[in-house]
């Protein structure tokens, strides 16, 4: 499942991402709002699921090599993380469903890509 | 590779939103250097959580990375307030952050856990009142 399908799973916003960003593996998932636990847990190519929407994400995030960042619950991102996330070709997606629904659909996606 | 490449950062206090240039400047130049994926990735989020902590902890400090063909060091200096109880402080959960970084998702106290876990070296030395100082290596595994 590349991120790009994992955004129409979600019917997740993509608000910004470079294209060859959106056509990376998902490879699992973190759901976090501490930034220290991401870095510490999050493995490369993971999802991270978060409901914090500052600078500090981007940093993480690209630190972290994750395949991209879902904002669930519709958060948005504030300007300075969308400006970020733009000039490093980050993936963000804002998803209307609860960190708990993204997850299970992430699950999910995954669990139908291993059986295709 | 030059023998040796050295870099030097200044890290202002209290700028949260600068906070991580050093770290991601760094992962630039060690990629650059050919250095693998992974030991990039733990060195940056060493660095990263150092440099957030002087930020948050400190009111700034100094950054000196040297890489080798053997070895990445980072050496963290500041003159904060440092730290009282070190074994303490590397505890995991354990943290003196105000609530209003933790808003902004630090404080977790998994900063120096966490450069425990990447950095193949951690040493942590403080004077309380005069600052702290803090070094990882990371060795590169032969090719
Ligand atoms: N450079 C520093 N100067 C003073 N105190 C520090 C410094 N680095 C860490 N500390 C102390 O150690 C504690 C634990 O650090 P850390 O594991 O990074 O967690 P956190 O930064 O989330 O609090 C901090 O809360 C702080 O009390
Ligand atoms: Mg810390």
């Amino acid at each position: 499942m590349t991120v790009a399908e994992l955004a129409a799973r979600l019917d997740a916003k993509v608000l910004c991402g470079a294209e060859t960003a959106l056509e990376r593996a998902v490879q699992g998932a973190y759901a976090g709002d501490l930034l220290s636990w991401v870095m510490g847990r999050a493995r490369a190519g993971m999802v991270w699921v978060t409901i914090m929407s500052n600078m500090n994400v981007a940093a993480v995030a690209l630190l972290a090599d994750v395949s991209c960042v879902v904002l669930s619950e519709n958060v948005a991102p504030d300007e300075a993380l969308l400006a970020r996330a733009v000039r490093e070709g980050l993936v963000l997606l804002s998803a209307p469903l609860s960190t708990y629904d993204v997850c299970w659909r992430i699950r999910e996606g995954l669990a139908d890509a291993a059986v295709l | 590779m030059p023998d040796i490449v050295r870099l030097h950062y200044d890290v202002d206090g209290d700028n949260f939103m600068a906070a991580g240039e050093a770290s991601s400047t760094v992962k630039n130049v060690l990629k650059r250097l050919g250095i693998g994926e992974d030991m990039v990735r733990r060195a940056a989020i060493c660095l990263y959580e150092g440099e957030i902590n002087m930020v948050i902890h400190a009111n700034g400090g100094t950054i000196d990375v040297s890489v080798s063909p053997q070895t990445i060091e980072m050496v963290l200096k500041d003159q904060g307030e440092g730290i009282p109880d070190i074994e303490q402080a590397m505890q995991e959960g354990f943290s003196t952050a105000s609530d209003r970084v933790r808003d902004l998702g630090f404080g977790a106290g998994m900063g120096l856990p966490n450069m425990r876990r990447y950095a193949d070296s951690l040493e942590v030395s403080s004077e309380p009142g005069q600052g702290t100082r803090v070094v990882m290596t990371l060795n590169i595994a032969p090719a």
